[in-house]
Parts: C-alpha cells; structure tokens; sequence
C-alpha cells in the first residue's frame, strides 16, 4: 500500500527531490487558495470591498502557481518516465492543480459579489447561508487537501459525500432567496449577487469533491469520478477487504 | 500453488489491441522449475499462459530468471550440461518436452532473436533463405519470394533490396538485428521469442524494432526479454515481472505499470529500493 515515505525511496535521489518539491507546491497552492476562500467569504458577509480588492488581485498568483506545478509536472513526465504510484502522483498534481486554479476563480468571483453588494447597499438577507455553506466547503477543501498530503482514502471519501449535502444545501438557500425575490422586486439585484456567490460556494464544494477523487485515484489507483457517494462507499469497502 | 492463468479479457479491457479480435492462449506454462545444477534452482513453480498473437514482456532485474524462462520454450536450456526442467510446457497443447519431440522442428515452430545481431557470414540473400535451404528448399523462384517476403515482414526491404547479394555483415547493427528477424519468420514459426532484441542498438534502430515487433503480432506471438522497463510498456500487451526466479506477478502491461498489485513490482517499475 501507498504510505507517505513512498516517495523518498527512490534508488535515484534527485527524482524523490523532484517528487517532493512539487506535492510541497501543491500544498502550498492548496494553502492560497484556502486563504483566498477565506478572505472572499469574510468580504461577502461584511460587504468589505476593500478585502474583496485584495482577494481579486491575489488570484494573479494562484494563476502562477498553477502554470509552474503543470511545467514541473510536464518537466517530470519528460524526464523521468514515472510510472505505477508515481505516474498516478504526476498526473493526479496535474489535475489538481486545475481544480485548485477554478476554485481560486470562485473565489474571485465571490469577492466580485462582495464589490458590488458593497455598493448596492441594503439587502433583506442575513447571508446565513453564505456562512454557512462557505465554512462547509472551506473545511470541505482542507479536508481534501489533508487526505492528498496524508494519502488517506477514508477521509477522501467523507469529502465525495459531504459534497452531496452541500449540493442539497444549495438548493435550500436557493429557495428561501427566492421568496426575498417575491416579496419585494427591489430586493432581485442584491440578491441574485448573493445568489451568484452561492453559485460559486457550491462549485467550490465540486471541486474540493473532485480532488478528494483524485486523492482516491491516486491511493488505490482506481477512477472513482462520475459515480454516485453510496456507490463509492460500497466500491471502498469491497476494495479494501 | 500461485497461478497466474489470467483472463485474457483483460488485455482486450485494457490495451490498444482491442479490435484484434478473440485472445486464446499459444504457451502453456505449469509448475515449470528449473535448474542449472542440483543445488543451483533459476525457476520456481512458474504458471502462466502466454497469449496468441499478442506481445508478452518478461521484465526484472539481472539474474531473475528471465531469459531462463524464455528458453525453456524452444528447450535451449537443453544445450546446457546438468540443466534439468520440471513441469509443463505445452505450445498449443503440444507437451515441448515430450521424448519424442524433434527439437529441431519445435525450434522452427519457435524461433529465437539474440540480444547481439547473429547473421551468418553470408551474403543477405543467403541468410534469409538459410531456414529453407536446410529444409532441402532450393527452388530459386521459392526462395526468392521468400526472402522479398521476409525482408518485407522485417521493413528492411527497401534498404536491401538493391544489394541482396551483399555481405550481411555489411549491414549496421540495427539492419543486421532486422535481417536476423528475417531470417526466423522465413519458416513461417508459431512464435518468435526476443531476447533483449534492441538492446545493443542505438534508439533510431530501436525504436525501429519496436515498430517491427508491433508489425509482427498479428501474425506471430512474439515473447521478448528486456531490461528496459519503458520498452516493455510501449511494446507489450501481457507483462510478467519476475524476481530471484519467481513470476511475481503478471498481468496486462497497462494495468502493471499503472497500478501493479504486488509491492515487489511496483517498487522495481518505479525504481524504488526493494
């Protein structure tokens, strides 16, 4: 079985190096983009343009972490010819990194929100929601995070289904911002861009799920995406008996 | 006892010769052990099925056992004095060491290529029609579509063609390697086996041989011995990895080199301290 050390086992010192340098940047990109979530919540439920400013020009770099881990990754592929474990290890970097890279682009768009409530001013909603799905998927996204930097498919799996009730979290907020919407027509703009900022919480939970699958691939080299939780449940546990 | 008849569906789920067709096996292999001398055992209780008409790769470090199980299969183990072979051997169904086995024919049913290019000192031609002309095959309009034939299957044809009468060993290493190649599908074997085919030759010709050997598999089952790990998995559709004469595991190339189930495969495909 895959355990933590796997990686510096390797007869050739400099490919566990190269190994290790880029799942370090990858965490520490994951570390951005946690703090960058963080930050646009906190700019969306005080209506804080300033913060909401930062955390738009801080995507720059969750931008170039993303093009730098995908040369390391092309640059490992090239050179090294990794395969079992550390074929998984490249490619799964490889796409975590664009499931990082989106979830710093909601995140940019949630501070978006947070500009524009900013200057709207008066709305009806106490943003319950908002901090309730965002703190969900915010600890969703470290979840993941650990269980890639610890390799642990069990907690890989508790992501896959939390995301479903994220999912259905979603689909309540929606509603009870609906009813805001009916009662009174001038409340639409001010709540279609908490609405729009939900949109991006939710996606955000995808993508944190989307890495927790990776996370699994990358253990157990099986394809876990585009199956349904209960199913992944039942595929884990025959998987490791 | 550890079997390793795998089903061959496998190959068909997980490789890129899915439209070949039905995969049937060609070699047989049971509780084959083999030894050098009484104390000196290379091979242990090895048991597996070698597909038709598909690529199968022996990988594992020096001294495994590989090249060792290769020549069980045309018995050139027999050639070495106090080496005796347990177990059962079967080339579509027919026992390889039953007594009454012409060896010589079986050989012709399984030819070998070296890992160091052998032709005959020779002129190409005469290389290339050698298998024939020792089966008393003389007719000139025989022998010569044979060899256009052959050289054809080897892609060396059209770098020969104007010289056939040339000296072979005029030839570069990895022309010499192709015509050698010529040379056993002339009479028409059942399998080709390759030991360490490219491994003395640069990567042009190699890469040359690798396309050859993807040419040749529809029609031949071809078994090839390599130390490169990369060779294999491009040129493989079955790869068995062997260790301290023990098939450790076997399985489509695809499925061993990107989620090997034993630990001692996955450390040595990965270059890990074992």
């Amino acid at each position: 079985m895959l355990h933590q050390d796997s990686y510096k086992q390797h007869i050739s010192g400099q490919f566990n190096a190269e190994l290790e340098a880029v799942k370090n940047h990858l965490l520490e990109m994951g570390g951005k983009v946690e703090q960058q979530i963080a930050r646009a919540v906190e700019s969306l439920l005080k209506r804080d343009s300033g913060e909401a400013t930062q955390v738009i020009a801080g995507d720059q770099e969750v931008n170039d972490m993303e093009v730098r881990i995908d040369e390391e990754c092309s640059r490992i592929l090239a050179r090294r010819q990794p395969a079992a474990s550390d074929l998984r290890l490249v490619i799964a970097i490889a796409k975590v990194t664009t499931d990082l890279e989106r979830i710093g682009d909601e995140a940019t768009k949630i501070a978006r929100q947070a500009v524009k409530l900013s200057e709207e001013g008066k709305s009806p909603s106490s943003f319950l929601e908002a901090r309730h799905i965002g703190s969900h998927v915010a600890a969703m996204l470290r979840k993941a995070l650990d269980a890639f930097a610890r390799l642990d498919v069990d907690m890989a799996v508790e992501v896959v289904i939390q995301d479903a009730e994220v999912d259905s979290e979603y689909g309540t907020a929606m509603r009870s911002l609906v009813t805001f919407m009916m009662e009174d027509p001038r409340t639409i703009s001010p709540v279609l861009n908490e609405m729009w900022a939900l949109r991006s919480l939710e996606r955000i939970g995808d993508h944190a799920s989307n890495i927790a699958e990776q996370v699994i691939y990358l253990v157990k080299g099986m394809d876990v995406r585009h199956i349904e939780p209960a199913q992944l449940q039942a595929q884990m546990q025959s998987s490791g008996e | 006892m550890q079997t390793h008849a795998i089903e061959f569906d496998s190959i068909k789920r997980h490789s890129s010769a899915e439209a070949d067709g039905p995969v049937e096996a060609s070699l047989h292999v049971e509780g084959l052990n083999l030894f050098y001398d009484q104390s000196a055992q290379a091979l242990y209780d090895i048991n597996l099925e070698i597909p038709k008409r598909r690529v199968t790769a022996f990988i594992g470090p020096s001294g495994c056992g590989k090249s060792s199980l290769l020549r069980c299969f045309n018995r050139m183990n027999d050639l070495v004095d106090g080496c005796l072979v347990k177990g059962k051997l079967r080339l579509e169904g027919d026992d390889i060491y039953a007594p009454n086995v012409d060896v010589a024919g079986l050989r012709r049913r399984i030819g070998m290529v070296f890992q160091k290019p052998n032709p005959f000192p020779k002129s190409i031609y005469e290389n290339v029609a050698y298998g024939l002309r020792i089966q008393g095959i003389n007719k000139k309009r025989v022998l010569d579509e044979v060899v256009e034939k052959s050289l054809r299957a080897s892609a060396l044809w059209d770098e020969v063609k104007d010289r056939l009468n040339d000296s072979a060993l005029g030839l570069s290493g990895g022309q010499q390697q192709r015509l050698v190649i010529a040379r056993t599908v002339a009479v028409e074997p059942e399998v080709l086996l390759l030991d360490e085919p490219a491994s003395a030759l640069d990567p042009i010709s190699t890469l040359k041989i690798e396309e050859l050997i993807y040419e040749l598999k529809s029609r031949y089952t071809i078994v090839i011995v390599t130390h490169n790990m990369q060779q294999a998995a491009r040129v493989s559709d079955m790869t068995a990895f062997m260790y301290m004469g023990k098939l450790i595991e076997y399985d489509s190339t695809d499925r061993l080199f990107t989620n090997p189930k034993q630990k001692q495969t996955e450390d040595y495909i990965t270059g890990r301290y074992g």
